[in-house]
């Protein structure tokens, strides 16, 4: 969707639910409940507190319906009340939170094993890819394995296994469609810091692609 | 020569170039890498597939018990 589109059917359901209506709201509920819920657990780390922020965020969008102003987005505005309802809970509850590393994304750590690159003293073209060690294209995969459930399921559980600023990052970007400027609004991080994390989560979940392709295939 | 992109380095800049927020410079260079170096230009594919594929798992729909919750905070709003 343009962004000028999403702006206007944003605006349209801020107005439908204006005018209470329902449909609206489970469209609303439908799109970002799971995602809400997952973003809270990150900060409490137990799901039922998770769900609890992620409902006492659909009623403060429900009350806060008239101070809406469309500067932000829909979106962003919904995700950076929970978020900050999730820190005032974490807050709380003194609980060291994991999220601590999304501030300390910054060291500089490759993503790719050096074992795949030439040596870096190499006479000719050091570090560059070592011979068989490039990656293959994957255009020759058939669309049915390629977005098969099996393969589907890997980035899941991929994704599932990446550290918890991750996974956020690369959820809210590449799942959730978020820019980086909204993300870095609600999660109060750097763009550097942002872009190392994603990064590093995409890095991952595409090495666990390579090397299920290479064997399957 | 010394001042090439090598595919070491390239590959830890893909995230910027496709964000679109890699320095003028180092996007040309990268693009020169590019148009010489099959492996790279397959880990280019093979990232925005990868984001392709991200994108294909969302989450899993609302559980009836999560729906029936919301559902019910909405209609104790909606009465007010």
């Amino acid at each position: 969707m343009q962004a000028k589109d999403a702006k206007l059917y944003e605006m349209a359901l801020v107005n439908l639910l204006r005018q209470r209506d329902e449909t609206a709201f489970t469209q609303l509920i439908e799109q970002y409940h799971a995602s809400l819920v997952r973003l809270a657990s990150i900060y409490v780390q137990d799901i039922t507190t998770a769900e609890e922020i992620a409902q006492e965020t659909w009623l403060a969008v429900l009350q806060g319906l008239d101070q809406f102003e469309g500067r932000s987005s829909l979106k962003t505005w919904i995700f950076t009340i929970l978020t900050n309802k999730s820190k005032t809970r974490s807050q709380r509850e003194k609980r060291i939170v994991s999220y601590a590393d999304l501030e300390g994304a910054t060291e500089i750590q490759p993503t790719m094993d050096s074992k795949r690159f030439r040596d870096p003293l190499a006479e000719d073209w050091p570090n560059h890819w070592a011979p068989s060690s490039a990656p293959v294209s994957w255009m020759g995969i058939p669309e049915d394995i390629f977005l098969s459930q099996e393969t589907l399921d890997l980035v899941r559980q991929t994704i599932d296994e990446l550290s918890d600023s991750q996974r956020l990052v690369i959820t809210l970007h590449d799942q959730d469609e978020i820019s980086t400027q909204e993300i870095c609004n609600i999660l109060g991080i750097s763009e550097t810091n942002q872009r190392v994390l994603l990064h590093r989560a995409r890095a991952k979940v595409r090495q666990a692609l390579e090397n299920y392709f290479q064997v399957e295939h | 020569m010394d001042d090439e992109m090598t595919c070491k380095e390239l590959v830890e800049l893909v995230t910027e170039y496709l964000e679109g927020t890699l320095a003028e410079d180092l996007r040309a260079k990268m693009e020169d890498h590019l148009s010489r170096c099959d492996g790279c230009t397959h880990y280019l594919e093979q990232m925005q597939q990868t984001i392709r594929l991200t994108g294909r798992v969302r989450e899993e729909s609302l559980t009836s018990q999560q729906r029936d919750d919301l559902l019910r905070l909405f209609r104790d709003w909606q009465k007010n």
